[in-house]
């Protein structure tokens, strides 16, 4: 085939994918940029172009600095903590124990059930005086508590959900990886008198690193992603202790329907996920050893 | 230098007989190869003596102690794998060198034993390197490299050398002989290649459906096949075996209580009319170059000869057999088992 017409056929297959990837993706987030620097358009006020106004608003409101700080505490109480148990439940898991399928299957329960399900079973964890953590609180003799309902509590309600879901979903990864490894790497190590902990440390851990890389993007982008089991369970209260981002927006587009100021905020958020995503590769890549 | 020896080892798993009450020894500073066809037992049994499985019956010895029971660090032996087993993510440097860190070898020491087993080697130019930047006979010599610097007395191969090609192969074959003989190892090395064996062995255990066919040096076991399965092993193309009728000739039909076996180059062509030789029929012509395989049908069995240089001779032409009373092995053909050597 000829250069040219292999280029040919290169866009053609690729076109597909592009057309739809450009309308709903490309396009959608130019179009988020143009927006945030127009003023939302009312009845008998059309949209107009205002510089940075939006912005300007954005920095002067107090509801968008407590819900960026949430949400950054939000992904520093996540994060870690989901990976660093999916990697021990991994290498729990693959260990060659009686009914392991059964214990994979059971840490991957909580990715597979629906989200409103979810927030459901979380819901009843947390009401006060009958849910299960004021049960078990009431054996010892403590007083009810309003989980959902004490600023104080309320994220950190949302940190301990979150982790339960997401590290059975991250295990999954950390299983492929540990399962794709030659079993010969462990009796060659094991032979030279190599330590569990020592061959975690040298070699299982650096061999995880792509994956970690992998899931540790995801875990960011999940982190400020998140919006449906604050909508289901606490709706960004009380006092906006739970206010995350995403719900920020949600909030701001579809309840408000201040386009503008949505859009704005939307930019923000595309703007932290492209630098963590970008320092994430550029950092992380250096230190990996592929294949 | 430490001697192995194993007695009635056996590792089942379930009904499954991998290996079935076997027993030999290993002379210190000797090379014996395992050899069999693929699923024996080989790498099972070199794997219970690594100590990377444990038997479920029997004993292994290595220089004197019993290390049945012992991890595979403790048992004072270093392994070549066959997929190499090398680390990816870590240069050759430190790749030979894992063993030693974890060993808490010092620096010094590391760095010596490292030089060595890179010149010994030739791996002097890609110490920096990663495996994948490696070919295959680079990565197989990083993997003996790791064996080296251990300075186990026992050193446990498994076949080392089936993902090379048959140049590279020949070469490494007469350099881990030589490493062997240089570093005075006791060296156990399983392979399913008869030409292996024969070339490097000092001793070969030869083994069949988990069970030891046949334990000699090799020109015993060239000379003095002690079944028939183990005639057929060794040699290219292998001994013909053919069945004997009642009176000890070579039978019309198959079947009968003793077979014959002589090797295609112990045979020689003659005309027909030569007393005492057997009568046959070419079937079919092979020309190899230094010399041809003249494969001949008497009665109901089929007799390969190695005639030296391009024999004239045709498909379907009647042709006389004879070799001497020497170059006959006997077999007992209900149990496999040689009955009686030839005349000395
Ligand atoms: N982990 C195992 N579980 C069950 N059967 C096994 C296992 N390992 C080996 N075997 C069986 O034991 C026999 C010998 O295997 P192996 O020692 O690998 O043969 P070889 O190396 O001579 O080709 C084979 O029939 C194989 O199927
Ligand atoms: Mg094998």
């Amino acid at each position: 085939m000829s250069k040219a017409r292999a280029t040919i056929y290169g866009w053609l297959l690729l076109g597909p994918a592009f057309v739809l990837l450009a309308a709903f993706t490309h396009w959608p987030a130019i179009a988020t940029l143009y927006h945030s620097f127009h003023s939302t358009a009312r009845r008998n006020r059309p949209s107009v172009y205002v510089g940075l106004d939006n912005y300007q608003g954005m920095i002067d409101d107090p509801v968008f600095w407590q819900a960026l700080i949430n949400n950054f505490w939000y992904a520093v109480g996540t994060i870690p903590v989901s990976i660093g148990l999916a990697l021990l439940m991994a290498l729990w898991v693959n260990e060659k124990l009686a009914g392991r399928t059964w214990l994979r299957l059971a840490y991957f329960t909580p990715t597979v059930l629906p989200m409103i399900a979810v927030a459901n079973i979380w819901l009843f964890f947390y009401t006060p005086d009958y849910g299960l953590f004021d049960q078990i609180r009431g054996l010892f003799g403590l007083r009810a508590t309003n989980w959902l309902g004490e600023p104080g509590t309320v994220l950190g309600c949302l940190i301990v959900m979150t982790i339960w879901k997401e590290a059975g979903f991250f295990m999954i990864f950390y299983l492929a990886a540990l399962q794709s490894m030659p079993p010969n790497l462990a009796e060659a190590a094991a032979i030279e008198g190599c330590g569990r902990w020592t061959f975690f440390r040298r070699v299982t851990f650096p061999l995880l690193m792509p994956t970690t890389l992998f899931v540790l993007v995801n875990a960011v982008i999940g982190a400020f992603r998140m919006v449906d089991h604050v909508v289901a369970l606490t709706a960004g209260g009380p006092n906006n202790a739970s206010m995350l981002l995403l719900v920020m927006i949600y909030d701001v587009a579809f309840r408000y329907w201040d386009v503008a100021y949505a859009a704005t905020l939307t930019v923000v958020l595309l703007a932290i996920l492209g630098t963590v995503a970008l320092i994430q590769f550029v950092v992380l890549e250096k230190r990996i050893h592929y294949r | 230098m430490s001697d192995v020896v194993v007695e009635k080892l056996a590792r089942h798993w379930g009904t499954t007989k991998a290996l079935d009450g076997v027993s030999f020894k290993v002379e210190a500073g000797s090379f014996a190869v395992l050899l069999g066809p693929s699923g024996c037992g080989k790498s099972t049994l070199l794997r219970l003596i690594a100590g990377l499985e444990s038997p479920t019956g029997g004993s292994i010895r290595i220089a004197g102690q019993d290390v049945t029971g012992l991890p595979p660090a403790k048992r004072g032996i270093a392994m070549v794998f066959q997929s190499y087993a090398l680390f990816p993510h870590l240069s050759v440097a430190q790749n030979i060198c894992f063993g030693l860190e974890v060993r808490h070898v010092d620096a010094a020491e590391r760095k010596r034993r490292l030089e060595r087993a890179a010149e010994l080697l030739g791996l002097g130019k890609l110490l920096d390197r990663k495996p994948s930047q490696l070919s295959g006979g680079q990565q197989q010599r990083v993997a003996l490299g790791r064996a080296i610097v251990a300075q186990a007395p026992v050193c446990l191969m498994d076949e080392p050398l089936s993902n090379l090609d048959a140049q590279l192969r020949h070469e490494m074959r007469l350099e881990i002989r030589e490493l062997q003989r240089r570093l005075s190892m006791t060296m156990i090395y399983v392979t399913h290649d008869q030409v292996e064996a024969m070339t490097m062995a000092d001793q070969v255990v030869l083994l069949r459906d988990g069970k030891i066919e046949q334990d000699a040096a090799p020109d015993a076991l060239y000379a003095h096949p002690a079944t028939i399965f183990a005639a057929r092993f060794i040699g290219t193309p292998p001994m013909n075996v053919v069945d004997l009728d009642d009176e000890g000739r070579i039978a019309d039909a198959p079947g009968g209580a003793g077979a014959l076996g002589v090797r295609p180059e112990d045979i020689v062509v003659v005309p027909i009319e030569t007393p005492g030789a057997v009568q046959a029929r070419v079937e079919s012509i092979e020309y190899l170059g230094a010399d041809t395989l003249v494969a001949a049908r008497k009665g109901a069995g089929r007799l390969v000869a190695r005639v030296p240089g391009k024999a004239k001779i045709e498909a379907g032409a009647a042709i006389g057999l004879a070799w001497t009373q020497e170059a006959q092995h006997i077999f007992d053909n209900r149990t496999g088992r040689r009955v009686a050597d030839p005349p000395a």
